[in-house]
């Protein structure tokens, strides 16, 4: 399959005795904005966790663009291409935005390991964190330290930064968690004005904004595959609507 | 990882007051250069000695400050360079500037092991496994009499002729205090240095990053080793003597002090340290023998009162109000 960027071929993760996601495959093509949906404890974030490598799956194979990166640490794999957000927010609060987005540039070139150079950031790399904080709607706010936003603020660094380094693959995990309606409307336009190329991957709640955003959905439930389809296909359909709301019964 | 240590310092002010500061650093340095005129000898002996432990202090705010793991071993790094340098000068009759090379090597390579050991650890395990590493080094001082001298150390051979003099002495360690910190400044406000600051903040975030952690926190570790040698060579030529209770616990610890007294994550808060727990130690030892309890109090009162060290404080103090004016 030239045209896949993410293949999970069986994957698995155990804690103990709890399956947490069990036996997942699936194939996500390049450019493709994919959701991943399922009540709370589906295995969601887990698999997030195992498609970025913070834990490595106990079975199955993860592959990205032909690479098998099953064992990979998380920095092999954010140089390959994937780059991710956090489900809780996950910056340096007593930095400043610039300073969170200087981290977020050389972490995929040699200058992280300048012992004693200056800080300042090259014409280049200072045009593609204009661009990102531009996109992410925060320009005016780089001398501001992260622990002086507002979540909003915060969630919409989160996505800066991992625009910064032109990644090939976005997982964002519940990009709008938290937020209010307006901020939310903010948070999708964003992803929206994202690179067509980019392939991203979104975990959200938020079925509306969801189903707006994404051309395929994947449904998980108790770690298991439950169903993938079209967003109009996934509104209307009875298992997925079983494990969000109960199961029906008849003549109730 | 909760790091307790470190407090929310308020950023250094970038655009501002730059000027302002290398006014004051001139005042500084003015100060330092003038402070023979005004102290007689022994006293002028005290602030070579502060010297020697500020540079010992930075080398620890470098991990306890910026990478956010408070070491407790350092005072073996430290002493294990000054042993190098003693046993290389007396008891091999080497040159004093090969042996001062050979001492800051050997506290880099035990850094190195010492990292290695520790990294995987954070906030309390990498204290106590910090602690730990330098109490075996402590251990292997004392037992292996044939090299170390057990418990009777080893004594030098004398500083160099040009060096007897307290006053050129004070001197010649200013001479390597200036650059030394200019340096670790430099190294500090570095790329890598931002890279340390952002691991201290959130290991996870950097990973995902494409950081190598452990990696970072090894050159970090390593970094800080070689100026503890630094500071241990300096030592040497201080001292002139040199017995276990140098890389002892209670080195390591009085050290930490200095750091935490003077605001981890300053870096110049080291001078301020080094200078407030030396001068009390020397003003203590006149009253009373029990330092160690002097030490202990000064510490617990230090982290209940101003866990931001004295200059974290004035930062905190003069933001508010510039905030306010």
């Amino acid at each position: 399959m030239p045209d896949s960027i993410l293949t999970l071929d069986g994957v698995g993760v155990r804690f103990g005795g709890l399956k947490a996601v069990d036996d997942v495959s699936l194939c996500v093509k390049r450019g493709e904005r994919r959701a991943i949906i399922g009540p709370n404890g589906a295995g969601k974030t887990t698999l997030f966790n195992a498609i970025s490598g913070v834990i490595r799956p106990t079975s199955g194979r993860v592959t990205f663009e032909g690479r098998d990166v099953t064992s990979a640490p998380p920095h092999r794999r954010a140089a390959a291409g994937i780059s991710r957000t956090f489900q809780i927010t996950n910056l340096f609060p007593s930095l400043t935005v610039r300073e969170n987005m200087e981290l977020a540039i050389w972490g995929l070139v040699a200058r992280k390991f300048s012992f004693f150079g200056s800080r300042k950031l090259t014409a280049g790399e200072d045009a593609r964190a204009k661009r990102a904080l531009e996109l992410a709607r925060l320009g005016a706010r780089a001398d501001v330290l992260v622990s002086a936003l507002s979540y909003g603020e915060q969630r919409q660094l989160e996505l800066a930064m991992t625009l910064a380094t032109s990644p090939k693959m976005l997982l964002l995990d519940e990009p709008a968690a938290g937020l209010s309606p307006s901020e939310r409307i903010i948070v999708a336009d964003v992803i929206r004005a994202l690179p067509t190329d980019l392939t991203i991957i979104l975990i959200e709640h938020d079925m509306d904004l969801v189903l707006s955003l994404v051309d395929w959905v994947t449904c998980l439930s108790n770690g298991r595959f439950l169903a993938e389809g079209a967003p109009a296909e996934i509104r209307t359909n009875a298992d997925i609507q079983d494990v969000y709301l109960g199961r029906a019964r008849p003549h109730a | 990882m909760s790091t307790p240590l470190v407090s929310a310092l308020p950023p250094v002010d970038r655009a501002a007051p730059t000027k302002r500061v290398l006014v004051w650093l001139c005042i500084v340095l003015a100060a330092l250069l003038a402070l023979p005129l005004l102290l007689p000898g022994y006293q002028i002996s005290i602030a070579t000695q502060i010297l020697i432990f500020s540079i010992l202090a930075m080398s620890i705010d470098i991990l306890a400050g910026f990478v956010g793991r408070t070491p407790l071993g350092h005072g073996a790094i430290f002493g294990v360079s000054t042993y190098v340098v003693i046993y290389w000068t007396a008891s091999l009759g080497g040159s004093l500037w090969v042996g001062m090379g050979l001492g800051i090597l050997a506290a880099t390579l035990l850094a190195a092991v010492f990292a290695l050991l520790a990294i995987r650890t954070s906030g309390v395990y990498f204290l106590l496994l910090t602690l730990a590493l330098g109490m075996i080094v402590w251990g292997v001082c004392l037992r292996s009499t044939g090299i170390t001298g057990g418990e009777n150390g080893l004594r030098g051979i004398g500083r160099p002729g040009f060096l007897v003099d307290h006053v050129h002495f004070y001197y010649a360690i200013l001479l390597v205090t200036v650059p030394v910190t200019w340096i670790i400044w430099r190294f500090v406000h570095s790329p890598f240095g931002l890279t340390m600051r952002g691991i201290r903040e959130s290991e996870s975030r950097m990973r995902s990053l494409g950081y190598n952690v452990p990696l970072h926190l090894f050159l970090a570790f390593v970094a800080s080793g070689f100026v503890a040698g630094i500071a241990g060579a300096l030592y040497a030529v201080f001292n002139d003597f040199v017995s276990p209770s140098t890389v002892q616990l209670s080195q390591s610890v009085s050290a930490l002090l200095m750091a935490i007294t003077g605001g981890v994550g300053t870096l110049f808060g080291a001078f301020v340290g080094a200078t407030a727990i030396i001068l009390l130690e020397n003003v203590v030892s006149v009253f009373t023998a029990r330092w160690p309890s002097v030490l202990g109090l000064t510490f617990v009162l230090i982290m209940i009162f101003a866990p931001e060290g004295i200059v974290g404080r004035a930062r905190i103090l003069l933001a508010k109000r510039r905030r306010r004016s």
